[in-house]
């Protein structure tokens, strides 16, 4: 899309440009190609001679026991943070959606958890769910549950998984509210006339008009459980028991920070790079698509 | 026939209890999920009024003791929580994270306005080639590139400073895509009569686009301002020096690996500062912050 009229000038659009050209390069472009430069450099232990090595440290990591356990780890949280999280909004927005006394308030009250940072959430499920300050910690020890997720693995992984899903929960409410809602009545009243039930109408009526809706949601909600949840692991497991909650992110800060791997945290980096970017992709052609109908 | 009358009103009398019995429970599920939501907050906002003790001893109190002020004062001007870490006071905590939030919000809305200015209401060449270079940054959140992106600060000699802290962060294609797709509806009459008057670009950009833009800045505001006060690798790496400590951060460095020796009531109270900020943001301005939510995501 283009303007008819515009201004002009030479030297002032591309003045008006360089602040925001300027961050972009120095912190985008730069950094990237040093990622991909890196994931081809090997260094030796002491950090003195850097070798050039191809493609080495992908196949590498596509052979290390402990990455293939990152990427296993971070299917898990990811696809079960998404359903938790979408499941829980969907049947709340449907709550919400109803002609009830209140519904601003409890709209208001619903979409808060959006303003807490998923290390937060992470704190505030960890004073719940600590084996020995926590009210259900307590609890589970009390009818005699062996809980403690900070040496069981599974346990460990619940515990990452409800505080990273609860804090997006808000998130897809308002998305499926405002879904719902543009749903006219007209269709929803001609099913009712039909004599198709509230079970049935929604999942033969509503539901397939919500679903671009929740195919957006569920990209979202991917990035989000892939990139934004490194917080909520670092605050409250750190990676552990062992690697039981180490995701793809957190590995490559582990590598990279801790381990002073460069290479292979580059190589990591640039792996994810190509998935962003292939959800972006997926997500893009999908917004086109509805433009359309 | 009198059996036809009575049935019917036996059917709206059971169809008024079934609409009844239907609102009860719409409204149980909903106190059920508001309550999920609020239990944690709860559980904190009383845990950081009763003493060490109480709360260490595992008791856990589910109705709000007599310690508020005491942890309240102590954790704004003295900070505490882990046994071995250096205490940072929350208000300086807050303070970083307020000016954080702020230049993040306040740099990514005023570089992105001028950036799509210049794509919209100017013709130049390259100007497709740089506003896909800013668009393809939206494909990389800082975490994926966050090694690299550390190097080339220190490079820069930016560890441990605000401006490092918070430049990186500024770069935003969400909000260069939002501006430009507003800038897009501004009818081309408006041009022409800024063209007519004499009126320069700059002069046209300051009286008529910035005056249109009003709500869409501020609900991009509410957006940026939780984006910026919520960041927590970039801070971790960037920031050693205790005094920049921004508050999510130094909230988990007080919890450590979680000792059940720590002062866990002045965590509590940290916890609850650092929420307040963002949660009152989002209530307060809910209705800019569905605008911005809903309108930056497509």
């Amino acid at each position: 899309m283009r303007k008819k009229v515009i201004f002009r000038g030479v030297a002032l659009p591309y003045l008006l440009l360089v602040p925001q050209l300027a961050v972009t390069i120095v912190f985008f472009f730069w950094p990237a190609g040093m990622a991909v430069w890196q994931s081809t450099l090997r260094q030796d232990a002491f950090g003195l001679r850097t070798e050039f090595v191809a493609f080495e440290n992908f196949l590498d990591l596509f052979g290390d026991a402990l990455y293939l356990n990152a990427a296993w780890n971070t299917v898990i949280f990811s696809s079960s943070v998404a359903a938790l999280a979408l499941g829980a909004a969907l049947f709340l927005a449907v709550q919400a959606d109803k002609h009830i006394r209140g519904a601003g308030l409890y709209k208001t009250l619903l979409i808060w958890p959006y303003a807490v940072a998923p290390a937060l959430a992470a704190v505030l499920w960890l004073f719940i769910f600590h084996p020995s300050i926590g009210l259900v910690g307590r609890a589970f020890g009390a009818i005699g549950i062996d809980w403690d997720y900070r040496v069981n693995g599974g346990q460990a992984m619940t515990m990452v998984v409800i505080a990273a899903a609860w804090k997006q929960v808000s998130y897809n409410f308002i998305f499926f509210l405002a879904g719902l809602q543009s749903i006219p009545t007209s269709v929803l009243e001609a099913a009712a006339i039909d004599g198709a039930r509230p079970f049935r109408r929604f999942w033969t009526v509503i539901f397939p008009l919500l679903s671009p809706t929740a195919f957006f949601l569920l990209v979202v909600n991917l990035v989000y459980a892939f990139f934004d949840t490194f917080g909520v692991i670092h605050a409250l497991t750190r990676g552990g028991p062992g690697n039981a909650t180490e995701t793809l992110i957190y590995k490559v800060y582990v590598d990279g920070v801790q381990n002073l791997n460069f290479g292979s945290s580059a190589a990591q980096s640039v792996i994810l790079m190509v998935i962003v970017i292939a959800l972006t992709a997926i997500q893009f052609r999908f917004i086109e698509r509805r433009v359309h109908y | 026939m009198p059996t036809a009358t009575i049935d019917v009103e036996a059917l709206a009398a059971a169809s008024r209890r079934r609409k009844a019995r239907e609102r009860f429970l719409t409204h149980l599920a909903l106190i059920l999920g508001i309550a999920v939501f609020a239990l944690p907050i709860w559980i904190t906002i009383v845990g950081s009024t009763h003493d060490t003790d109480t709360i260490g001893r595992g008791d856990v109190p589910l109705l709000p003791g007599t310690e508020a002020i005491h942890n309240y004062t102590t954790a704004w001007f003295q900070g505490g929580g882990g046994r071995n870490t250096f205490a940072v006071p929350a208000s300086t905590m807050l303070w970083n994270s307020l000016i954080m939030a702020i230049l993040i919000a306040v740099g990514k809305i005023a570089i992105s306005l001028l950036s799509a200015f210049a794509v919209v209401f100017f013709s130049f060449p390259l100007r497709m080639v740089f506003f896909w270079m800013i668009f393809i940054t939206l494909m990389l959140p800082v975490e994926v590139r966050i090694i690299p992106t550390f190097q080339v600060m220190t490079d820069l000699g930016l560890i441990d400073t605000m401006t490092g802290l918070t430049l990186p962060l500024i770069a935003s294609a969400t909000a260069t895509l939002l501006f430009r797709q507003f800038f897009l509806t501004i009818p081309d009459e408006y041009v022409e009569a800024a063209k007519v008057d004499g009126a320069g670009p700059l002069r046209f950009f300051k009286d008529v686009v910035l005056p249109l833009s009003t709500t869409n800045i501020a609900a991009l505001f509410v957006i940026l301002f939780i984006y910026g006060w919520n960041q927590y690798l970039w801070p971790l790496l960037m920031v050693s020096n205790r005094d920049l400590e921004t508050v999510i951060v130094g909230l988990t460095k007080m919890i450590g690996i979680g000792d059940t020796q720590n002062e866990w009531n002045l965590i509590m109270t940290t916890a609850v500062f650092a929420l307040l900020p963002p949660v009152a943001v989002v209530v307060l301005m809910q209705r800019w912050f569905i605008k911005g939510l809903t309108e930056t995501e497509k």
